[in-house]
């Protein structure tokens, strides 16, 4: 009887989510695509956690308030709208492109470029041919060579 | 043009460094987020009064009508840096000549009513938002929070926590800005 219970506990026991099973719509289409826009959304109190999981009150309204629109028939566009009309460009994880966001999506590039020019130029630059080999000592070179290893020699 | 080129890394190295001096320096908050109503009107509010309070609701159109610099503060009797900032928000409403109106967060009317009792009503209007919607039309992260409107109903300014001790001095400096 006890092992009973206890596999139903384990059965019943599931991975902690921030997103609570009163918060779930009946609907799994329109249940996926809340969880799809909460992952995307940024927790205004934790800051680095999607809404999807975090355990924030304002967290927990925001999931509740995508659900609604979304019953109501929003797009998903309306909803980032919604909250971006609020909550500035910063609630979204991958910012929009535009003339304020340009450094930050092109940056990288910019930089790629202006490093990989710099390697071009310098191998560009670069003495071609064999580089001197030492046959190509002078006389005077020779001796000198010579005296110092004659010197560092262990008697 | 060789011997700039040889400079290049120490300025590089200056221009990183001056980012990171002018991070640091300030008192700079790196997880403070601007607000989006910066100079924008106050958004569409229409809420309540809270039961048993002796106070009327608050809707956009009654801040609108009210005269001078008003103050927005959400505040929950739950929230204890709201209780810490409490006095301080009775004597701006006293001294300072603005009119603090409060937007009182997911609380009981009953825990608000009894909170505002103990410690005194310092608002002219509260709006009760128990459903914390009307928090996210203001886009706050949290209680307490104090927004600054200017006489024309322009949102001038949103400070996200307790009105004390450093982050007070930083509020009366930008109010005082406000009334210029």
């Amino acid at each position: 009887m006890i092992r009973i219970w206890i596999m139903t506990l384990v059965l019943l026991a599931s991975p902690a989510a921030a997103v609570e099973p009163d918060e779930v719509l009946s609907d799994p289409i329109l249940e996926e695509r809340a969880r799809a826009i909460s992952s995307k959304v940024r927790c205004v109190v934790c800051q680095n956690e999607p809404i999807d999981n975090s355990n924030a009150g304002v967290a927990r309204d925001l999931r509740l308030l995508i659900r609604e629109r979304l019953v109501a028939g929003d797009s998903d566009q309306e909803i980032f709208d919604f909250l971006v009309l609020r909550y500035g460009d910063f609630v979204l994880f991958k910012p929009p492109f535009k003339p304020s966001t340009y450094a930050l999506w092109l940056g990288p590039f910019v930089i790629l470029l202006i490093g990989g020019g710099a390697v071009v130029v310098s191998l560009a630059r670069r003495p071609k041919g064999p580089a001197a080999s030492a046959a190509d000592l002078s006389v005077e070179e020779e001796t000198e060579l010579a005296k110092l290893m004659q010197k560092d020699t262990p008697q | 043009m060789k011997r700039l080129l040889f400079a290049l890394p120490l300025v590089v190295a200056i221009i990183i460094g001056g980012f990171a001096i002018w991070g640091l320096s300030g008192g700079r908050d790196p997880s403070a987020l601007p607000s989006v109503f910066i100079s924008q009107p106050v958004p569409q509010l229409s809420l309540g009064p809270i039961e048993g309070v002796n106070s009327p609701g608050l809707t956009t159109d009654d801040i609108k009508a009210m005269q001078g610099i008003k103050l927005l503060n959400i505040f929950a009797s739950w929230c204890g840096p709201c209780r810490a900032e409490h006095p301080n928000l009775e004597r701006l409403a006293r001294e300072e000549g603005v009119t603090l109106v409060g937007v009182n967060y997911k609380d009981k009317p009953e825990a608000a009513a009894k909170w505002l009792a103990e410690l005194g009503n310092p608002y002219a209007a509260i709006g009760s938002d128990y459903s914390g919607r009307a928090g996210i039309d203001l886009g706050i992260s949290g209680v307490p929070e104090t927004f600054i409107i200017d006489a024309d109903g322009i949102i001038r300014h949103r400070f996200a926590g307790p009105l004390v001790g450093d982050g007070l001095r930083r509020f009366m400096e930008t109010l005082n800005e406000v009334r210029k």
